[in-house]
């Protein structure tokens, strides 16, 4: 379990996390991502650019 | 084996690429972030061969070239990433390889586009020549609107949205088909509907499963390899006349077609980079 930087709130980990993988806070809905594993770090995943995509 | 794994964010389908190779015997991950990578035109990373999951367009396509520079093989190629992340030049790219798609116009102002427009005959859609997911799409559905989107485009928009790429509107019945090409196979397809003209899945669309017939094997296949190869998604239109391919896109988005063709998408993937490796 994470603390939501956004909310504050309990953002469940599962085991086998990596760095750069993206989570939704369940509490306030942000788009996270795992900034570092060890120690963990999670930061709000950053806003769409207009070449995202397939 | 190491395998060089391109990436920015870990989406859910990358997390199934990893979670593939780490079942593989003797398969060993370099995690790329193209977010931390410097390139300085000599250091090879030591990899034997790279797979690209970028989620930028323009990262992908040139840190796949600098990594081919160093000799490195990279799946998809630079120049496939050029090509997809290209409308126009995935258009040409069809057009040279005789694979249908709908009728479409490129103009470069305002009233060339308008012309165009005129020409092909309403409702067309006005798609950004790079951009993806559904993104900045507008169907035109008559004059009054056209004039109105193109000045909007030519004044907000950078230079890129003064490139106007022109489709002639087809209309889909609610639905088009995503089809899943790795090497020489289309391993599988799906239906993507909505009420919405978009049918894209990152626009709410949903997922249904498609049998692969000989039809849509074939121009999935055709199409891929119009713009290269590899492992590719191609988007068609059912239309009286035949299918017509819509787009092909080089950083396929799997996730929600796994359970709904039965098919183990990033498996076929990790196959194909183990057997393409050197």
């Amino acid at each position: 379990m994470a603390k939501c930087p956004v909310c504050d709130g309990d953002v469940p980990l599962e085991a086998d996390i990596v760095v750069g993988e993206l989570l939704e806070c369940p509490d306030c809905g942000s788009e996270l991502e795992i900034l570092k594993v060890e120690p963990l770090a999670l930061g709000e995943a950053p806003e769409t650019e207009e070449d995202w995509g397939e | 084996m190491r395998i060089g794994f391109l990436h920015s964010l870990i989406r859910k389908d990358e997390k199934l690429l990893l979670e593939e190779f780490r079942k593989r015997d003797g398969v060993e991950l370099m995690m790329l972030d193209d977010r931390k990578l410097i390139f300085d035109l000599q250091s090879r990373p030591e990899v034997d061969i790279v797979l690209e999951r970028c989620i930028n367009h323009s990262r992908a396509m040139h840190g796949l070239r600098l990594l081919e520079s160093v000799g490195i093989p990279c799946i998809n190629t630079s120049e496939v990433a050029r090509i997809c992340g290209d409308k126009i030049l995935s258009s040409l790219a069809l057009k040279e390889a005789g694979v249908a798609q709908p009728a479409l116009r490129i103009a470069f102002t305002e009233q060339s586009a308008l012309t165009a427009i005129d020409e092909i005959g309403y409702p067309v859609v006005l798609k950004p020549a790079v951009g993806s997911w559904g993104r900045l799409l507008s169907k035109v559905n008559d004059r009054e609107a056209a004039e109105s989107i193109l000045e909007h485009k030519a004044i907000l928009g950078s230079y890129h949205h003064s490139i106007f790429y022109i489709q002639k509107y087809v209309e889909k019945e609610g639905r088009d088909i995503r089809s899943f090409v790795v090497g020489d196979t289309c391993i599988a397809a799906i239906y993507r509907s909505s009420e919405h003209w978009i049918t894209n899945t990152a626009l709410g669309g949903t997922a249904t499963g498609c049998p692969v017939n000989d039809e849509i094997a074939e121009i999935s296949l055709r199409a891929a390899n119009a713009v290269g190869g590899g492992v590719v998604a191609v988007d068609l239109f059912e239309t009286p006349g035949g299918l017509l391919v819509n787009e092909v896109n080089y950083t396929m988005e799997f996730k929600n077609s796994i359970d709904t063709t039965g098919v183990n998408i990033p498996a076929k993937i990790v196959d194909y980079v183990l057997e393409y490796a050197p």
